[in-house]
């Protein structure tokens, strides 16, 4: 499964280094590093939802403090 | 408001922007050879001794705009017919001197260059003149002057000559395209090769953005430029010329401040390569110093790098306030990473090609680096952020930098180190004054840049490299 984080400025500033710091340590936490692709990249063009974040090139809309339940739903049921 | 230090890059500027406004319009071709004359219409010359000179350096000026001579690998080009063969001469005594008895300057000439006609007026024997300039220092009218050409004098590592036909020449084995001469020479007859139409061509065929996304980077230095609208205007400025998003090369620099003060550790010593006319000095200069230049890419190759990783469909272009990058960006190592480069100066141009005028524009967020990544832009703040990233990694490692604040300091720094007696273990290089921000291809130039760019580093989101990097996993 690959997740990519947005780091883009406006992502940036919403949070998306904590969403990433999240996520690598769930990540760390559930062993599923072999399990899960964590990448960036530079703008999603949908700035207004960020930070935005995908998980196989389908789109969410995260934040630091959905960021858990956003594991939960998103990464952990689905592998 | 004032957009340009001088009139020169106004002129330059126009060119630029009626050379741009074209090719969007996709009118170039058959307007090329008009532009010299909707730049100076009419039949009163306004900075020649006639129009036909006028517009003649103007059509010279046009091919430097779309790419220059290509059998010149040189980014810096000589205008020969815009060259005003300024009296190139040495020391001279003028009309001013009085014929004075005190005879301080044939005191002070070690050489003995200095005699007396009989209205005791004082003459140079040029056979004799070393050129120090003492004379011209100590007589009490000023009535000696040193006529040497501003583009030889900008010229600190002595690349400029004067050729059979009296006009400026550069030698390109020794020019390391630092673009100093190019600032201040008076007449505009240097000037860098422009890759404006590229960046056209770049934006235009990503048709929006869909065949592929074009990222701009900005140096950090853009916080001290533009300084009539908002940096976040600036921003949206680039988006509306079409790029798809503008990603700070300062966390390029991040990046490189954390491997950098690793390196260091490791090796001992070692020399930046942040500045690619310095590196270019030490490798025509200094061939035996060059082991010691960091192995690490540039910031703005290091992120241009991680951005084509990252995104397979990506064309990155720098923008800066740097003519060398351009040449930066055709080595080999550089070549896969960067698609092209812009000066400040340019981007302005490209801004009022299009109409944009940024004041009236929304502000947009800049937001990737940390305090330290973004004053890379001036003197001193490379040598700061290795101290930082030494800190957060942990290592031991007593650091004495030497920040080399131009390329004659630069040259100070590397003689000694090659005789050994350099009292630093590491030579932050910066060939330009004041470091990025007095890049020829800023759009202004000034005390003020420094506390712009300081300020515009304390407001990072971000406060240590480490944080800034951390995306980035």
């Amino acid at each position: 499964m690959k997740v990519t984080v947005c780091i883009g400025s406006s992502c940036h500033i919403k949070g998306s280094r904590q969403v990433v710091e999240q996520l690598q340590y769930l990540i760390g936490e559930n062993n599923l590093g072999d399990k899960v692709e964590l990448g960036g990249t530079f703008c999603m063009g949908k700035c207004q939802q960020g930070v935005c974040v995908t998980v196989d090139g389908e789109f969410y809309s995260v934040s630091p403090e959905t960021v858990e339940a956003f594991f939960t739903e998103n990464i952990k049921a689905k592998l | 408001m004032r957009k340009f230090d001088t009139k020169v890059q106004y002129l330059k500027y126009k060119v630029l922007r009626e050379v741009a406004h074209q090719a969007w319009e996709d009118t170039l071709l058959q307007n090329l050879l008009d532009i010299p004359q909707m730049i100076v219409p009419g039949k009163t010359s306004t900075m020649r001794c006639c129009v036909y000179k006028e517009r003649a350096i103007l059509g010279e000026r046009v091919k430097i705009a779309m790419g220059g001579n290509k059998e010149n690998p040189n980014i810096i080009e000589v205008i020969d017919i815009a060259c005003d063969e300024c009296p190139a001469a040495g020391y001279e005594v003028t009309d001013s001197c009085r014929g004075c008895l005190a005879h301080r300057c044939e005191d002070v000439c070690k050489r003995g260059a200095i005699s007396f006609d009989h209205n005791h007026v004082a003459h140079i024997d040029k056979s004799k003149c070393v050129e120090c300039g003492q004379c011209a220092k100590v007589c009490p009218y000023s009535a000696i002057i040193n006529r040497k050409r501003p583009c030889q004098i900008a010229c600190k590592i002595k690349a400029i000559s004067i050729n059979e036909d009296n006009a400026a020449a550069i030698d390109n084995n020794k020019c390391i395209q630092c673009g100093a001469c190019v600032y201040q020479c008076p007449f505009g007859a240097i000037t860098d090769k422009s890759y404006i139409l590229n960046v056209i061509d770049i934006i235009k065929k990503s048709e929006n953005n869909q065949k592929y996304k074009v990222y701009a980077m900005v140096a950090p230095s853009i916080s001290s430029q533009f300084n009539y609208a908002k940096l976040g205007q600036v921003i949206s400025g680039l988006k509306e010329l079409g790029f798809y998003t503008v990603v700070e090369a300062a966390l390029g620099a991040d990046m490189v401040a954390m491997a950098e003060s690793k390196e260091l550790s490791e090796k001992g010593f070692l020399t930046s390569s942040c500045c690619p006319a310095f590196v270019q000095y030490v490798k025509s200069s200094f061939p035996a110093l060059l082991p010691f230049v960091s192995h690490n890419l540039s910031p703005m190759a290091t992120l241009a790098k991680y951005i084509k990783e990252t995104d397979g469909n990506a064309k990155v272009i720098f923008i800066g306030p740097c003519t060398a990058k351009k040449a930066e960006a055709q080595l080999d190592s550089v070549k896969p990473y960067i698609d092209s480069v812009l000066t400040f100066e340019e981007l302005q141009a490209l801004y009022d090609s299009k109409d944009i005028d940024i004041t009236s524009l929304p502000e947009d967020v800049l937001d990737n680096a940390s305090y330290y990544g973004r004053i890379f832009a001036r003197s001193g703040g490379l040598s700061d952020a290795v101290a930082q990233g030494l800190r957060e990694q942990n290592i031991e490692f007593d650091l004495k930098p030497a920040a080399c604040d131009g390329i004659e300091a630069c040259k100070v720094a590397l003689l000694k180190k090659s005789k050994n007696v350099l009292d630093a273990n590491f030579i932050e290089g910066m060939a330009c004054i004041g470091g990025c921000i007095g890049g020829a291809g800023c759009l202004t130039h000034g005390d003020k840049n420094k506390t712009d760019v300081d300020k515009y580093g304390r407001e990072a989101l971000e406060k240590t490299i480490g944080e800034a990097v951390s995306v980035l996993k």
